[in-house]
């Protein structure tokens, strides 16, 4: 079943087209991957699915709603990103009250209960979030970001600048709770490795468009290339000279 | 729109006061302040000028009142700059909370943190200087509504331009009262402003509110008109704030610049 399908969806800056009349979907228990070089147009996708940007034409179909003006889909999709952080000055359990509140979580405290046991939280919970380290601040801004069990996730880089334990830490979780929950994940991310892990779809994006897409191994095939990684590169050079 | 939504933001502020004495002491330390040296500006005309006798309560009273209004404005928009510092607005911005929400958290909140700052600084008043704002009556309470709603309204304008333009507006932020305090007659009448800025200044609710204000302690009579006038002009203008905030939203997600306000 489709959670996420997106039909000719453009935007326009100005006189600049940021996003070209794309297309793609995700289905539930899917990871479909976001690849491009900076300033493909990644970022403003996943903002105009989020609704935090106007699209200037086409269409976002969430668990087959046209999105309009009504944010009640938002209640049921997340977000989490490096660049996006949670108030520092809050303790790691206040913030996930606040959030638990905000989303409406019927049985807050055993939901938190739920994600400091499997998000490894007991030892900073009442620490500030400020203090903490980008490992473990990441680990609670992925806390937040699945406390409303979101049937469709959307991560920006989630393991951006974490060391590799870390992230290996992250990359499991998200693999074995997207199992356990049927969600639908988008991600953007610039590291191949985590790509080729958790993905199970790829799009390559460059200047606004769609250029290809396919598994990692269809894309590794099509192009000749060892891996994910020359792939990429190929695909963000082409046409350069 | 769901009170739980709007109670989860108001936590999150409260949370932030709480955690941080230095907040509480910045909330109380410059009311206090501000009533203390007018205080004593007003005791000085008083020791000095039999003219001036009845001076001491309103000149106090009216720093009292104005200085409500600012904490009302400045509150609301340290709020909303305090989510932008955090750089926590995007994940405010898709959660399922709403706008017309997140407004009415911030006005809650904004409410107590003056409130935290406000009353004592007016029990100070009392013992210090014997001037009460009780003694205002209970008009009172609708010359503190009046000055509530419009520094929301101010501080909805702020945000609006926050939303809008980025942090780069944090500067009109802080400089928003100053800009109309001139013309708000808070210490003198509307007659002592030249002919031509009288009209701009009666067009603001700040004038009839501390005309009345002068009013009530001068004469001891009140003037429900000038209440009116100033309520009426407040429905006027948070209107048009709250539509200038919708637009600069509405905007703000065209031209994509939503996301930058918030990184």
């Amino acid at each position: 079943m489709k959670q996420l399908e997106i039909n000719n969806l453009q935007k326009i800056f100005g006189i600049f087209e940021a996003v070209k009349k794309i297309n793609f979907s995700i289905s539930e228990n899917q990871t479909v991957a976001l690849l491009g070089p900076n300033g493909c147009g990644k970022t403003t996708t996943i903002a105009m699915i989020l609704g935090l940007i106007t699209p200037t034409s086409g269409t976002i179909t969430i668990n087959n709603k046209i999105l309009t003006k009504d944010h009640h889909y938002l209640a049921k999709m997340n977000f989490a990103s490096p660049y996006v952080e949670l108030p520092k000055k809050l303790k790691v359990i206040e913030n996930l009250k606040v959030y638990a509140m905000m989303y409406e979580i019927s049985n807050a405290k055993a939901k938190i209960e739920q994600l400091v046991e499997e998000l490894n939280l007991a030892p900073i919970l009442y620490k500030k979030t400020g203090e903490l380290s980008s490992g473990q601040r990441n680990r609670v801004s992925l806390a937040k970001s699945i406390i409303n069990d979101p049937k469709i996730l959307l991560l920006d880089e989630p393991t951006a600048s974490l060391d590799p334990d870390t992230g290996d830490f992250i990359r499991t979780f998200l693999e074995t709770y997207k199992k356990k929950n049927s969600m639908a994940i988008l991600l953007a991310s610039h590291n191949m490795d985590e790509v080729t892990r958790l993905s199970d779809y790829i799009l390559m994006m460059k200047e606004g468009s769609i250029i290809d897409e396919g598994t990692t191994g269809e894309l590794i095939k099509k192009h000749g290339r060892h891996d994910l990684e020359e792939v990429f590169l190929k695909l963000a050079r082409q046409n350069e000279d | 729109m769901k009170i739980r939504r709007i109670l989860s933001l108001m936590l999150r502020h409260f949370y932030l006061i709480k955690a941080s004495l230095p907040r509480i002491v910045d909330l109380i330390y410059w009311p206090t302040v501000q009533i203390i040296l007018w205080g004593f500006v007003s005791k000085f005309f008083t020791m000095h000028s039999s003219y001036f006798n009845n001076t001491a309560g309103i000149i106090l009273s009216a720093a009292i009142l104005y200085d409500f209004l600012f904490r009302s404005s400045i509150s609301y928009n340290m709020l909303f700059l305090e989510e932008i510092w955090s750089r926590n607005l995007i994940n405010l911005f898709v959660s399922p909370i709403k706008i017309n929400e997140i407004v009415i958290a911030l006005t809650c909140t904004a409410l107590l943190r003056t409130m935290i700052g406000l009353v004592p600084a007016v029990l100070i008043a009392i013992p210090l200087f014997g001037i009460s704002l009780l003694e205002l009556g209970y008009p009172l309470i609708l010359l503190l509504l009046s000055l509530y709603i419009f520094g929301i309204t101010l501080g909805l304008l702020v945000t609006a331009g926050l939303v809008r333009f980025g942090p780069s507006f944090e500067n009109i932020a802080w400089a928003s009262l100053f800009f109309i305090a001139p013309i708000g007659c808070i210490y003198y009448p509307v007659e002592i402003l030249p002919n031509w800025l009288q009209p701009i200044a009666l067009a603001l609710p700040l004038a009839h509110i501390f005309e009345e204000t002068r009013s009530i302690l001068i004469t001891n009579t009140v003037h429900y008109s000038n209440i009116y006038y100033a309520l009426m002009l407040n429905m006027i203008y948070l209107f048009l704030a709250i539509c200038t905030f919708y637009y600069s939203f509405k905007t703000a997600k065209i031209k994509g610049s939503l996301i930058n306000v918030g990184e």
